[in-house]
């Protein structure tokens, strides 16, 4: 099974935040959940391994449940 | 009994007399001639043991059920001698093509026989009557068969070495004491609603109508499978030839409809000309509407009593692993029956069968509940992301193997088989142990129909005493299937299916291996 990355591995973070959020801008729900969803299938395809997938969705579900983590976010 | 009105009948055979007796004892009784409890009886027949069916109806029935039948089935099917004659009947292919809305040009298109050269098709297409008349064609041949027609088991009391079974014929009841009940009796199965066993799974809420439609004309024999077309917005449309000029159209309606309506000629008629086309000239063969669940029990196997097909697990049409798993049961059930009838294994060997028909039915469910949740999404992110495959599927090839419109019946492998001895080495190709032996061209004919009925040994160059030996070593495209190097060997049970293999074998590796497959633990 492959680590999953959890440093900082994006060096333009606010770029990449950009990135995703303009995408859906203007869009209905209908059509952002549709533009997300081929995302989603175009970032799987690139990583290729599906247990790496599973643990990422594993950890995207954790985080809902269990809200933000304080220990690790650092408020500037 | 006799013909029931929404029962079409394909071939009358006569309610069978009751029998002189009314307690009656013998060594193995089938409830059920469906295509599962007659390819049971046609394989334990073989084997020379007496076998009586007893079956509800007192005909075959013509309504529409399963068509498409797979390479595996088919084998199973002509080692049985039948396989001839249901492909000569039938339609084969073994290409799908998916469509989406309107666009003309399949978005996926998949081969259902990627390794050629083999006997057997990928997929035959024929009525579910013509296999069962074929079958029991093949059956009246057997004096050791009894089937009764038109005789229902009402009940079913269950003892230690055996089963009383309370059956009924007309106004006369019977009991028959039996060494072994073999439950084929259908999804509705009289045997294990009344031993009150589970049968647990999803129901999927969506209605299928069915119009099978006679009509001339040319088109490929393929499957042709619809997203959203223009003629059935919004759900799915299946399209399949079958013998005797008989097309399947099969279209998803749904869940809230009115299923009397629907399957009323003015209201089928259209979808079928929307479909074909508004000239379309054809006529109706039987229209209807089914529902589907995928289910199964927690064991198969409940001392005396056997389930097998329909009985024992459901599943979703999409795909065809309702009939094609049905076979697979009967398949592996009899050589372990026989060995256990004829005392050369001992009665715990069952359990195997138990175990391996679970994986087989574990897999077929997982398949078929996973093509109908592409089919029918039933959430908005569902949705999404199941439009969203199909839109990058019709510009990328990378998301077309995601499209999901039935993952077609193929040999399920028992990978963790009790029966089964592992590889000593780790770097074999070829068939692994728990998997059914793949077909290859071997002297004037094909691997399959030589490795008989009884435990083989595939070798590359060597000979080993105490069971049949088959040498490869002539053909090299069966050495490189089996990955068969000079001087090793493969040992296949009576089912075809690989039980364990060895670069360097030797007699007491074999029959070590031998015993294991037959359930005798040293
Ligand atoms: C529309 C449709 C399409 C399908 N397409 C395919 C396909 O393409 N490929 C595929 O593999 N599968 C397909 N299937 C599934 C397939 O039809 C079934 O899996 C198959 O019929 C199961 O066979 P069986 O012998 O287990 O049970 P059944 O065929 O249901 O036979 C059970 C028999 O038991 C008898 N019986 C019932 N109760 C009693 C009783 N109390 N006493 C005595 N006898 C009794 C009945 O009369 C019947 O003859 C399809 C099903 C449907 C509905």
């Amino acid at each position: 099974m492959s680590a999953i990355n959890l440093e900082p591995n994006i060096d333009r973070p606010d770029d990449l935040y950009a990135e995703i959020v303009g995408m859906t801008a203007g869009l209905s729900d209908a059509q952002a959940f549709g533009l997300q969803a081929r995302l989603i299938l175009l970032l799987a395809n690139q990583i290729g391994d599906v247990s790496v997938i599973a643990q990422l969705i594993r950890l995207a579900a954790q985080s809902e449940e269990q809200g933000h983590d304080p220990g690790k976010v650092e408020h500037s | 009994m006799s013909a029931k009105p929404d029962i079409p009948v394909w071939r009358p055979m006569g309610v069978t007399p009751a029998p002189s007796t009314r307690r009656e004892q013998m060594p193995t009784l089938i409830v059920g001639a469906g295509p599962v409890g007659l390819t049971i009886a046609l394989d334990l027949a073989q084997r020379g043991h007496h076998v009586t069916i007893v079956n509800r109806l007192d005909f075959v029935s013509a309504g529409s059920k399963a068509i498409c039948f797979a390479k595996r089935t088919l084998d199973i099917w002509d080692r049985l001698g039948v396989g001839a004659d249901i492909v000569a009947k039938g339609v084969i292919w073994e290409t799908g093509k998916v469509f989406w809305g309107d666009r003309p040009d399949p978005i996926y298109q998949f081969d259902l026989l990627p390794v050629k050269n083999q006997k057997m098709p990928a997929f035959v297409n024929i009525q579910q009557y013509h296999v069962e008349t074929i079958l029991i064609d093949a059956l009246s041949a057997y004096k050791n068969v009894d089937i009764r027609w038109g005789h229902s088991v009402r009940d079913i009391a269950v003892g230690e070495a055996g089963a009383k079974v309370h059956v009924a014929v007309g106004d006369t009841e019977y009991f028959v004491d039996a060494d072994w009940v073999i439950a084929c009796d259908g999804a509705r199965s009289t045997v294990r609603t009344t031993m009150g066993l589970d049968f647990e799974g999803r129901v999927f809420e969506d209605n299928f109508l069915i119009a099978d439609i006679k009509m001339k004309g040319e088109r490929p024999s393929e499957r042709w499978f619809w997203f959203d077309p223009p003629f059935n917005p919004g759900q799915s449309a299946l399209l399949h030839k079958q013998p005797d000029d008989v097309w399947r159209l099969d279209f998803q309606l749904g869940w809230g409809i009115d299923r009397e309506a629907a399957v009323k000629p003015e209201n089928v008629e259209p979808y079928v000309r929307a479909m074909l086309g508004d000239d379309v000239v054809f006529e109706p063969e039987w229209y209807s509407i089914y529902t589907f669940q995928c289910r199964r029990m927690s064991r198969f196997v409940h001392g005396p009593v056997i389930f097998a097909g329909d009985a024992a697990h459901l599943v979703s049409p999409f795909g065809a692993r309702g009939c094609n798993g049905g076979v697979a049961d009967a398949d592996n059930l009899c050589w372990k029956l026989d060995l256990i009838l004829s005392g050369k294994a001992p009665p715990a060997l069952l359990e195997s069968y138990n175990t391996e028909a679970i994986a087989a039915a574990d897999e077929n469910i997982r398949h078929s509940s996973r093509s109908t949740d592409f089919m029918s999404p039933k959430s908005t992110p569902a949705i999404a992301l199941r439009d969203a495959v199909l839109q990058l599927a019709s510009r990328h090839p990378f998301a077309r193997p995601m499209v999901n419109s039935g993952r077609l019946s193929t040999a399920v492998s028992y990978s963790a088989s009790p029966l089964s001895t592992a590889d000593e080495d780790d770097d074999w190709l070829g068939v692994p142990p728990g998997t059914p032996a793949l077909d290859g061209p071997l002297g004037d004919g094909w691997l399959l129909g030589q490795v008989g009925t009884e435990f083989s040994l595939l070798t590359n160059g060597i000979d080993f005493a105490g069971l049949k030996n088959l040498d490869l070593s002539a053909s090299p495209i069966l050495c490189e299937r089996f990955d068969l190097s000079p001087g090793a060997a493969c040992l296949v049970r009576p089912d075809q299916v690989v039980a364990a293999r060895w670069r360097h074998p030797d007699q007491s590796k074999i029959e070590a291996a031998q015993r294991r497959a037959c359930g005798i633990t040293p």
